[in-house]
């Protein structure tokens, strides 16, 4: 399913708003994910607080915007941007790709709430085409 | 049978209070029909479905959207007894409706989201969570009767 002209402005879009607040975006859905599906807990063992208040987890969830962020500025080649972290994803950290989904539910639900009025469905429809394609991609050097 | 506690009761009774159903119903559906176009499947006697435009000013899907938000309320009034309200409805999806239980998650995803959109800040990570967690109740009693 590949990302249209349309869809890739949608991104593009929505994201030129969402990536200077990325620590605060990339924190609630990482806490939400945390909460809300607690399997995905398993992953950070090692963190001592895994509230949306928690120093680590915004670390680490601005880390994930910034790298979504390297994705939409080579959009066209999610694959090769993705590259180094696939490898890091399939050989060190070995998260299974299905919480991929799962936390591209919760950004989208964090989108929603920052940008109401930005988030309409057409966008709602590029953004999760966009995140299936990082998922993919992320996934690639598994096995 | 499903612990709820009464901070999960308390949040869901809360919120259910400020949800319109028709609204929040007929938003969920075109989100649905607009970002998982296969999902038309189900619905061929809607009429026009062909843009996002059509869709979300379709009033088939702001009645049917409705319709299911409304159902959603049963669940709510019944939290200790999901699987037995929905045992007939379930059977309604499989046997006569045919529609694949993956579509209950992605109506109940686009739900999330609108409440989402429409609470903001108020839609806690603690919000979240218990409602997540009574959509995938209702998915599951929802899919219990499918053989």
């Amino acid at each position: 399913m590949p990302l249209t002209d349309a869809d890739k402005n949608h991104v593009r879009s929505i994201w030129s708003k969402a990536s200077g607040k990325a620590e605060e975006l990339g924190a609630q859905a990482l806490a939400r994910m945390l909460e809300a599906f607690p399997n995905t807990k398993t992953y950070f063992s090692h963190y001592s607080d895994l509230s949306v208040k928690s120093g680590q987890v915004h670390v680490h969830g601005k880390k994930i915007i910034d790298a979504l962020t390297d994705a939409v500025n080579h959009i066209d080649d999610i694959t090769g941007a993705m590259s180094a972290l696939s490898t890091k994803h399939a050989h060190t950290l070995r998260v299974d790709p299905a919480n991929f989904k799962t936390l591209s539910h919760t950004i989208l639900v964090v989108l929603a709430i920052y940008f109401p009025a930005d988030f309409t469905p057409e966008v709602h429809l590029a953004i999760d085409k966009f995140l299936a394609e990082v998922s993919y991609a992320l996934a690639e050097k598994y096995r | 049978m499903v612990h709820w506690t009464d901070e999960e009761r308390d949040i869901i009774k809360t919120f259910w209070g400020k949800i319109d159903a028709e609204e929040a119903g007929h938003q969920a559906l075109t989100r649905v029909l607009v970002v998982y176009p296969w999902t038309q499947r189900y619905f061929s006697t809607f009429g026009n479905l062909s843009k996002p435009s059509a869709i979300a000013g379709n009033p088939k899907v702001r009645a049917h959207g409705k319709r299911v938000v409304v159902a959603l309320g049963d669940a709510i009034k019944n939290l200790d007894n999901v699987k037995a309200t929905y045992a007939k409805l379930s059977e309604l999806h499989s046997e006569k409706l045919h529609v694949d239980p993956e579509n209950f998650r992605l109506l109940g995803e686009a739900l999330i989201i609108v409440l989402a959109g429409q609470f903001g800040a108020a839609f806690t990570p603690a919000v979240q969570a218990t409602w997540q967690k009574l959509l995938a109740v209702v998915i599951a009693a929802l899919s219990s009767k499918y053989h």
